[in-house]
């Protein structure tokens, strides 16, 4: 016998929950309460909810574990909601316990009251709002299961006040397993739909493997590399794939998209076969889907059947965990010893397109570039450390100029594009692996969206490294207004920055101004070399930079402006 | 095209409105929809009528069917199928000619008169869509129409093919 606060956090722990990232208000004060007489499940009080979402969904991205919040009802549950949507367009496994007012006084529009579930419904996997104290373990289980089972996803958990009330007994009971009538992801391809895609891979002349972030949902990065590395295959990577196969890997082609590398756009544009693995054909990869790859038989292995042919049809739809599909095309593919040779053409032609070396840009004695401080955090870091992003030009620069190496390495909101995202998500990365590096790179405009999580990393010694690419302005707005509006800069120009090393040191953390490339080198030296404490490297970039290459709006894939003056 | 799709549901609260969530973020079209709990009650049946093409259609059966609380879902308009819509209609009776007229016609259509007032008629109706707007169309002509209420199309496959958990 227990009471319904108790429940919750002994559900947590039945759960194999080790950090929740909450913050506590009146309609959660008994689950806090029951959070205060333990120690097994661990609590990071953030500075503001949204915060709290992203920590846990760092902590997801990081770990592939699901992610904890806990929050209380009305503004702390609304404040999640910009994580809750992070979450779900990146696939993250989340659940968030939001408290909600006494079950009586539902529907009287009760103090801090909102219809959470209600507000959530469009942006979770699922929701729960919870109705006898009985069923809050069941409740809890089936969150866990369902946040990261199948196409993983947020799922909220609505706890009316009354039902965690310390003062009443009730009998607990954790299930051992859940089993659902309405909810069975297919997690293995169907063998027919293998068979196709055997004989479109061994034939193919150009093949091209398009790996996204279902590819590292699914801990499937081995066998991607398992399976390219058979068939000699150049491999590209989504925004949220990057990791999934090795950066520096010689058969890799970097990431493709709207700012993709131009041999990964050009491999996808000449490809005659496509292997999709977890991937989306989102807009910002395909570019006009009318004018998407004309040459490529589209094989697209995804676990949602909804993500298949939403966009550009499939002509081999392969419904399945892409672990478990790479493993059945790993049995049944069989090449001749002469793959390599089979495919020396295409590769010459890759090779050609390498050598344009698209990432390459003009460095200059007085300004700093961004492309420049990235290649030095990768230098400082030997490429190992955990890189959390916010959004905009300095996500872009970070994605192209980081070779991540593993996945789970690289994080950041891909879908959704949360400006904000990347302290609170290196925190949770930093809470999950309290040895690691774990690094932002941010800019002046996203840092400043959740800035006073400061203070959280001093309260639990996170030592972050914040790295920001401070252009003065807002960075990726100012340069579609370059390149759209004839330069008028609508709004996207701060004043009055701050003093971003004075606001680290107010916090109680060490700040770094940067404004000269003699001084990057040892600036990162510096930054890296204090273990232990947070360091906020504030560096002062060329606000003229733009990144490139570029899709051109209504292309192809391999319609691109490699630079300001040059297109494709 | 016309679609009617059937989903079999969890009877839960808030599954209908995750269903209706759906046709609204993504902007697809709802005709109509018809929902009641089935023989067993912890499963709720659904009809939808929508149109769309077929990319649409397929898309809106995905996205339905990915819903934690959705069983099964089937587009019915895929084969031969049974679509009954019930509509309850109350007609003005202001003279004798009026009420005959509107006999013949309830008696032609095979509909009901169920309820008769000083003033009007109420009558139910069965069929299909177009059967239910042929027969409003007579009234409207035939005398005035008060008001009339409609449940939304339900449907079945003919023959061997069900929808069951």
């Amino acid at each position: 016998m227990m009471s319904g606060a108790a429940m919750v956090v002994e559900a947590l722990k039945d759960a194999g929950v080790s950090h929740v990232f909450g913050y506590p208000g009146g309609a959660v004060l008994d689950i806090y309460d029951a959070l205060f007489a333990q120690d097994a499940v661990k609590h990071i009080l953030v500075r503001h909810e949204q915060a709290a979402a992203h920590m846990a969904d760092g902590y997801a991205r990081s770990t592939g574990k699901t992610g904890t919040v806990l929050v209380t009802s009305g503004p702390g549950a609304t404040n999640t909601i910009t994580g809750i949507a992070t979450a779900y367009m990146d696939s993250i496994p989340m659940v968030v316990l939001s408290g909600q007012v006494p079950s009586m006084h539902i529907g009287e529009d009760a103090f801090q009251e909102t219809d959470m579930v209600g507000c959530s419904r469009p942006i979770v996997k699922h929701s729960f709002l919870v109705k006898r104290t009985v069923d809050i373990p069941h409740a809890i289980a089936k969150a866990y299961y369902i946040a990261n089972t199948g196409r993983p996803g947020p799922v909220v958990v609505d706890l009316p006040k009354d039902l965690v009330n310390i003062q009443e007994q009730h009998p607990y009971s954790y299930p051992q397993s859940i089993s659902m009538r309405s909810y069975n992801p297919t997690l293995k391809g169907h063998k027919k739909q293998i068979k196709k895609a055997v004989q479109v891979l061994e034939h193919a002349q150009r093949p091209v493997l398009y790996v996204g972030g279902g590819a590292i949902a699914a801990n499937a990065a081995d066998k991607v590399v398992a399976l390219a590395e058979r068939l000699c295959a150049p491999v590209t990577c989504t925004l949220m794939g990057l990791g999934a196969f090795p950066g520096p890997h010689a058969q890799s082609l970097g990431m493709l998209g709207m700012h993709g590398t131009l041999e990964a756009n050009k491999a996808m544009h000449n490809a005659d076969c496509i292997l999709a693995l977890g991937a989306r054909f989102d807009d910002r990869v395909t570019n006009n889907v009318a004018k998407f790859c004309p040459h490529a038989t589209i094989i697209h292995v995804d676990i949602d059947p909804a993500s298949i042919s939403k966009t550009v049809n499939a002509h081999i739809p392969v419904v399945g965990s892409v672990d478990n599909v790479l493993e059945q095309l790993l049995e049944e593919v069989s090449l001749p010893a002469a793959q390599s040779e089979k495919l020396a053409d295409w590769w010459q032609q890759i090779e050609q397109w390498r050598e344009r070396d698209c990432l390459q840009y003009q460095s200059d004695s007085d300004q700093i570039k961004p492309q420049q401080v990235v290649q030095s955090v990768y230098r400082h870091t030997q490429g190992q450390a955990f890189v959390s992003s916010d959004v905009g030009q300095h996500q872009m620069f970070a994605a192209l100029y980081y070779l991540f190496e593993r996945p789970r390495q690289w994080i950041n909101s891909g879908g959704l594009g949360t400006m904000g995202f990347g302290l609170p998500a290196a925190m949770g990365v930093q809470v999950a692996h309290p040895e690691a590096t774990s690094v932002v790179i941010t800019g002046d405009g996203s840092i400043q969206m959740n800035i006073q999580e400061l203070s959280t990393c001093l309260q639990y010694n996170l030592p972050i490294k914040i790295i920001s690419l401070n252009n003065r302005a807002l960075g990726m707005v100012r340069q579609w207004q370059d390149m759209n509006y004839k330069g008028r800069h609508s709004q996207s120009y701060m004043e009055s920055m701050p003093d971003f090393v004075k606001l680290a040191e107010a916090y109680g953390h060490v700040g770094i101004r940067v404004e000269h490339p003699d001084e990057l080198e040892g600036a990162m030296e510096q930054c890296f070399s204090l273990k232990g404490r947070l360091v906020f490297v504030d560096v002062k970039i060329d606000q003229n930079e733009h990144v490139y290459p570029m899709q051109i709006k209504s292309g192809a894939m391999d319609d691109m402006r490699l630079s300001k003056m040059e297109r494709t | 095209m016309k679609r009617i799709i059937s989903v079999l549901m969890e009877n839960a609260p808030g599954a209908l409105s995750r269903i209706i969530g759906v046709f609204s973020q993504r902007g697809y079209n709802v005709d109509s929809l018809c929902v009641a709990p089935t023989s067993d009650p912890s499963l709720s049946r659904l009809t939808i009528i929508t149109h769309g093409d077929n990319k649409v259609i397929e898309q809106i059966t995905k996205q339905v069917n990915k819903l934690i609380d959705v069983l099964k879902i089937a587009d019915l308009t895929e084969g031969a199928h049974i679509e009954r819509e019930l509509m309850l209609i109350k007609v003005a009776t202001r003279t004798e000619a009026i009420r005959s007229e509107i006999k013949r016609n309830v008696d032609i259509f095979r509909a009901r008169i169920v309820d008769v007032n000083a003033h009007n008629y109420t009558i139910e109706i069965t069929g299909t869509t177009d059967k239910l707007d042929a027969f409003a169309t007579t009234m409207s002509q035939a005398s005035e129409i008060i008001e009339s209420s409609r449940t939304g199309v339900c449907g079945l496959g003919r023959g061997e093919r069900s929808l069951r958990p």
